[in-house]
């Protein structure tokens, strides 16, 4: 019982940083209808910088964790700038700059931080449920990933630049026509996705020791968890990274963790198969 | 006021705009009347920016919004949020102006604009144009797929905003005789070249308005046969 527990949080905590990273996916193709593949190199760049700012610079976690995020946040505006800077890059082009992006990304991580995985120490402590010891981590990661999932639902549906995001996201033309400056909101996408993406990295570094190619991993699972809700309902991001992460969870204890991913994705795979035959019996 | 020389726009080889000049002075309703493919929707194009043009010019004093052709509303959002994104270059964005010179839109407030009958949708689609505070409304094919009792009431809320808030309008229409009847004066738009242009009176009278535009039938023959767009 006390193990199911475990699982069953850690794979929740997981899933959170899937719905994260989901989530950045989701904002960037909702406003540009590109699928930006560098999404799990943001999480890493914002794990790799707050352990820096933490170990070298000696700056305190929390700050040193935002500043990770907000790193991450440059980044992801920086890569925007390269997908769909020139006008009229098709998306599909876009997709294909933001995959070798994440291959350059490489080079200069190994520079910096090295080719071994890195880590730094959770919040400290644990607490304990139902028999289970769990770290505090684990709450953390769950408490501010549904902050943020909360924040970005309101800024979409209450802001006005929020609903200007939406209108892209709608009708390109129309958000044209009534001198919405389309690009520029997609550059605020990229810098959007790339603050998840950061989020996801920061919170994940700790439970998940992250090196420079985990970006292939975190970029799955958040694209499978997008994919889940069409690429464009954060809902439903939410719920697949929630599915995918407790699924490799249960996977990697009672099973082979060499196994989670793949069987997590199988899982996926046959829910989105379920969901798709669902669909089509009701139309 | 909105001036346009000699303007050229070309897609690839093909050239869209040919040399097109037309001015619409202070307050003024012109009418810019054609078939399809003669160039009246990259002439839109052209004027929001959207393309460039090859040679030309386009002058414009005072704000111009648009209600681009087939409506174009945010569909899944709500008739107020659409009508709020109408002001997005300026600051006032609360639709209450709109619902005082477009009274049906009120009780719309909260519906989704894509669940809209067609001619609702066009009311809104008007409605974010005003939002802007335009002293140009350029209106690109008010008529298209709507029904002819729908379509007079459109344009005598369109007469009416003219007359009420001088505002000038350029009305691109298939429908020629609305237009038309609409407007004072008129430009004729055939492969991309102005080929005449007069008072509407002078448009109606003309031997070949009348024979490629007005037909000898119905005042909206051009499109009572075409389905409205959206659920009834």
């Amino acid at each position: 019982m006390s193990a199911l527990v475990e699982y069953l949080i850690s794979g929740i905590a997981l899933g959170c940083g899937f719905a994260l990273l989901a989530s950045g996916f989701v904002v960037i193709f909702r406003v540009t209808e590109v699928i930006n593949f560098t999404q799990g190199t943001l999480a890493v760049i914002g794990g790799f910088v707050a352990y820096s700012a933490l170990t070298s610079a000696g700056i305190p976690q929390g700050l040193a964790e935002a500043l990770g995020v907000l790193a991450a946040g440059g980044a992801g505006l920086t890569f925007g700038a390269v997908a769909i800077g020139k006008r009229g890059t098709p998306p599909l082009a876009s997709l294909v700059i933001t995959l070798g992006l994440s291959v350059a990304a490489y080079a200069a991580e190994i520079a910096i931080w090295g080719d071994q995985p890195i880590s730094f120490s959770a919040l400290p402590g644990d607490f304990v449920l139902a028999g289970a010891h769990l770290l505090r981590q684990y709450l953390l990661v769950i408490g501010v990933a549904i902050l943020a999932l909360a924040a970005l639902g309101i800024f979409f549906a209450r802001t006005y630049a929020g609903k200007g995001m939406t209108a892209c996201a709608d009708n390109r033309f129309a958000a044209q026509m009534v001198g919405i400056n389309v690009r520029r909101m997609g550059l605020f996408a990229f810098a959007l996705g790339g603050l998840l993406g950061g989020l996801a990295g920061v919170l994940l570094i700790p439970i998940q020791p992250l090196s420079f190619n985990s970006d292939v991993g975190l970029a799955i699972s958040g694209f499978a968890a997008a994919v889940f809700g069409g690429l464009r309902s954060f809902d439903m991001a939410l719920a697949g990274g929630l599915v995918l992460g407790v699924a490799e969870s249960l996977i990697a204890g009672y099973w082979q963790a060499s196994y989670q991913t793949v069987v997590a994705l199988g899982l996926m795979l046959l829910l989105m198969v379920w969901q798709a035959r669902r669909r089509a019996e009701l139309a | 006021m909105l001036r346009i020389a000699d303007l050229v726009v070309r897609w690839g080889v093909a050239t869209a705009l040919d040399g097109v000049s037309l001015t619409i002075g202070d307050g003024e309703m012109v009418a810019l009347v054609g078939p399809n493919g003669a160039g009246k929707s990259t002439l839109v194009k052209a004027l929001a920016g959207l393309v460039r043009p090859v040679s030309g010019t386009i002058a414009v004093e005072g704000r111009i919004a648009y209600v681009p052709e087939g409506r174009q509303l945010f569909s899944g959002m709500s008739v107020e949020d659409n009508l709020s994104l109408g002001a997005w270059r300026g600051r006032d964005r609360d639709p209450g102006r709109v619902y005082q010179v477009l009274p049906a839109l009120a009780p719309l407030a909260r519906r989704r604009a894509g669940t809209l009958s067609g001619g609702q949708q066009q009311m809104v689609a008007v409605g974010r144009a005003l939002m802007a505070d335009p002293e140009i409304l350029l209106v690109d094919e008010l008529s298209l797929g709507l029904a002819p009792i729908v379509v007079s009431e459109l344009a005598d809320q369109l007469r009416l905003l003219h007359e009420t808030r001088d505002l000038a309008v350029l009305l691109i229409e298939q429908n020629a005789q609305l237009a038309l009847d609409l407007c004072s004066r008129g430009y004729v738009l055939e492969n991309g070249r102005i080929v005449t242009s007069g008072s509407s009176a002078e448009l109606q009278r003309s031997e070949a308005v009348r024979r490629a535009y007005l037909g000898g039938g119905d005042k909206y023959e051009n499109h009572a046969d075409r389905p409205e767009q959206g659920p009834p």
